[in-house]
């Protein structure tokens, strides 16, 4: 968790982008996405987010490391559409309830397709852009309370601790005779009461590190900014980047006759 | 005391003055106030460490001079609640309404940091003060540089330090704040020896650059006897008593209360408490192997998961073997960050080892089988007993007897030993208490009480004198020494060489882990 959040060795262009725009690109992606289900939008904005991995610092690998779960939903998502969508066209499958025809494969292989031309955008945003960053944009430039949005900051890297936490607790009550092994009834309460445990510590960490805060000056009125958030020609770029890729994915669909908008059935 | 040559450095900041007249305060929710009848003057650049039992309001003094009060409280109680008498000033004023004029330091390093990167980490007191943003920089390479830390890259992470570097940089986040007041509470309490060191040297070259005010409180006297000119000591003020006990030159304060401070719990320097010695005539079966570890290689770290490949985890240390014997003390020593703690979590059954083994002998596993880290909770506690260095996170129960009944109560016998144990570890008038509540000492007796409950015949103890007072530590190394005696096993990691010293047996001393690359 620590080290994902860590863009230390991450020297890709994108990683000098202000935060907002490289947000507001992903935004206008996935919301034209979000409209149809169609397998040309989703394709096209597939190849162009592929494209922009280098710009990203991401490779392949790391994509996989960190986005299997995203990559597996989006492939059992499109398995079980085709199967279930109401058939249409010829059948290529036919076993008991279970039928899929040429319709319920494209609607399926549209839906797969999309899932991962939405769910990569935030992988790609994620991993070109630093918490802190974030943070800084957040409140220097979209002008969010700063008490929020570095309270919030200060409690992330609290996670990474309570993943240790969580180990250590699970450990420290097996040594008191707590199983966590055993049927699955036993593991509910097992788990139940180091949950427990696991909030009481979080709620003394977070109680001092406030404490940590404030004597630190924290909460006053104005405050400055010793990282300044910029906007710069790079930002317009993201911006036109993102236009674009949503622009192409729309017209490519439109002009084949693929767009098929969610809310108007099929 | 304040003399002018401490003064000489370009960022002299104004030395603060405190001035307590009175002063009480009352937590919410809670009957008796921590601190009651203070009165007590601290002149501009003074440095004065703050002694006293614990539940003499040391804490509270130095939160109260901090101006964070009241806010919020360790118990998340209402601050409207809690009760104030007399007054507390700085500099003539009310601390809260003064941000920036005292800067505090706690004990749990991880807390004392903010952010994931140095430089913004050191920053953040003097955004929060409106420092300009070329000021800030400034200031920030400066602290740095005072603390020691300057070799770092300013986008170093944060969780990448050592707890003694983490307070040092919490120290630098106070430095660049130019708070005329220095509050210190517990800096040092969870660092290991050289930690110690390299937090006092730093707080003492800082307060030499700046003279600004010194508080610290702390329990280990010789640690910073030197580097304060006052020594004040607290007690739980009353009605009628003062909430000051004694008060001045730390050589004298020394001389003249040598012996109360001692009876107190206090650390003074060259003062070991006395403890019970081993006895000459071992049990019978003492010496037995209980427990053996061959060739270990230990993590925390589980196997990771990437993709559908499992990749095994980096070994903080590799290669270790040691064995566990009845009636005998292995010591497990070496510095921070070795893998002391994994190594015994390990050897205690609750790690699996990432390449070599632990095996119990028949006298131990009793039909459990070989390997500890396969035995059942209830099959393990009879056999291996683990003490955590956190107390609080072995408790199970609300209650300080359904904590020691605990154990007995899952095995189905035992219960009888309980009555024992609250008295040999005085928890005797606490069996109602919420262990939670406890103070640190009864928490640490509690939490080895509740272990020993279930009569394991090996007991592994994570650093057991951490923090604690003088009267704990001698209480808890003279139990020990009489677990010994009857034949337990007492496996600790620990930093502490007069607690090595005091239970005798052998040690293990683990080198520093060599640097991983990430």
């Amino acid at each position: 968790m620590r080290q994902e959040l860590n863009l230390r060795g991450n020297q890709a262009l994108l990683t000098r982008a202000n935060p907002l725009s490289k947000f507001a690109a992903v935004f206008l992606i996935t919301a034209v996405l979000a409209l149809s289900i169609d397998w040309v939008s989703a394709s096209v904005a597939l190849a162009f987010e592929f494209l922009l991995f280098p710009l990203a610092g991401l490779t392949l690998t790391l994509l996989w490391q960190r986005g299997w779960p995203l990559i597996l939903a989006a492939a059992v998502g499109g398995w079980s559409t085709s199967i279930l969508a109401p058939d249409s066209g010829r059948t290529l499958i036919d076993v008991g309830i279970w039928s899929m025809s040429e319709g319920s494969l494209e609607l399926g292989v549209g839906f797969m397709l999309r899932g991962l031309a939405i769910a990569l955008p935030a992988v790609l945003l994620m991993s070109c852009t630093d918490p802190t960053d974030l943070a800084d944009a957040l409140a220097q430039k979209a002008r969010l309370p700063h008490r929020f949005v570095l309270g919030t900051l200060a409690a992330m890297r609290l996670v990474g601790l309570m993943a240790e936490e969580w180990q250590t607790i699970g450990m420290a009550r097996r040594a008191r005779g707590v199983g966590s092994r055993g049927n699955a009834v036993q593991r509910l309460k097992a788990t139940l009461g180091q949950s427990f445990g696991l909030l009481v510590q979080a709620i003394r960490r977070a109680s001092r590190l406030a404490v940590t805060m404030e004597a630190r000056g924290f909460g006053g009125g104005r405050r400055t900014w010793a990282r300044e958030s910029t906007f710069s020609a790079l930002d317009a770029w993201v911006i036109a980047g993102g236009v674009v890729m949503a622009g192409t994915a729309v017209v490519a669909a439109v002009s084949l006759g693929t767009w098929n908008m969610v809310w108007l059935g099929s | 005391m304040g003399a002018p040559s401490r003064h000489e450095a370009s960022v002299a900041v104004r030395p603060a003055a405190v001035t307590a007249r009175g002063w009480g305060w009352r937590h919410a929710g809670r009957a008796k106030p921590a601190v009651r009848g203070l009165n007590l003057e601290i002149r501009p650049g003074e440095r004065v460490l703050l002694l006293g039992p614990s539940g003499a309001g040391k804490s509270t003094l130095l939160h109260a001079l901090a101006g964070v009060l009241g806010d919020i409280n360790d118990d998340g109680g209402d601050a409207s609640e809690s009760d104030e008498t007399g007054s507390l000033l700085v500099d003539g004023a009310v601390p809260r309404e003064q941000r920036g004029r005292a800067g505090l330091m706690q004990q749990d390093p991880e807390t004392q940091v903010v952010l994931s990167r140095v430089g913004d980490d050191v920053a953040f007191g003097a955004e929060n003060l409106a420092v300009p943003r070329d000021a800030i920089w400034a200031r920030v390479h400066e602290a740095l540089d005072d603390v020691g830390l300057s070799h770092l890259p300013l986008d170093h992470p944060t969780s990448a330090l050592s707890g003694g570097q983490k307070q040092r940089l919490a120290l630098a986040g106070i430095l660049a704040m130019r708070p005329g007041l220095i509050l210190l509470d517990e800096p040092t309490a969870n660092l290991d020896p050289a930690g110690v060191l390299e937090v006092r040297d730093a707080v003492g070259r800082c307060v030499d650059k700046t003279g600004a005010t010194l508080v610290v409180v702390e329990h280990r006297v010789s640690v910073w006897k030197d580097l304060v000119d006052r020594i004040v000591v607290l007690q739980p003020g009353s009605a009628t008593d003062d909430a000051v006990l004694l008060d001045g030159p730390p050589d004298q304060v020394l001389a003249d209360a040598r012996t109360m401070l001692a009876a107190a719990g206090v650390w003074v320097p060259g003062y070991v408490p006395e403890t019970r010695a081993r006895s000459a005539n071992p049990a019978a079966g003492s010496g037995g192997l209980l427990l053996a570890a061959e060739h270990l290689a230990v993590s925390r770290e589980r196997p990771r998961r990437s993709g559908f490949r499992k990749i095994p985890p980096v070994p903080v240390q590799r290669d270790v073997s040691a064995q566990v014997r009845a009636g005998q003390a292995l010591a497990i020593t070496g510095p921070n960050g070795a893998g002391k703690s994994t190594f015994a979590l390990t050897v205690a059954g609750l790690l699996e080892p990432v390449a070599g083994k632990v095996s119990a002998t028949l006298d131990l596993s009793r039909g459990a089988g070989i390997d500890p880290f396969k035995w059942k909770a209830e099959e393990l506690i009879e056999r291996i007993g683990t003490v955590f260095q956190e107390p609080e996170h072995q408790f199970v129960t609300g209650k300080v007897l359904d904590e020691l009944l605990f154990g007995p109560r899952h095995l189905g016998h035992g219960e009888e030993r309980v009555d024992e144990l609250l008295e040999r570890l005085r928890l005797t008038h606490l069996v109602d208490a919420n262990p939670y509540t406890l103070s640190g000492g009864e928490k640490r007796r509690l939490s080895v009480a509740t272990v020993l409950a279930a009569h394991p015949q090996v007991l592994v103890l994570d650093e057991p004198t951490f923090g604690q007072d003088a009267n704990t530590w001698a209480e808890l190394a003279s139990f020990l020494s009489e677990l010994l005696d009857a034949g337990t096993a007492v496996v600790s990691v620990t930093h502490d060489a007069e607690f090595t010293a005091a239970l005798g047996g052998t040690e293990l001393r683990m080198a520093a882990a060599e640097p991983v690359a990430p």
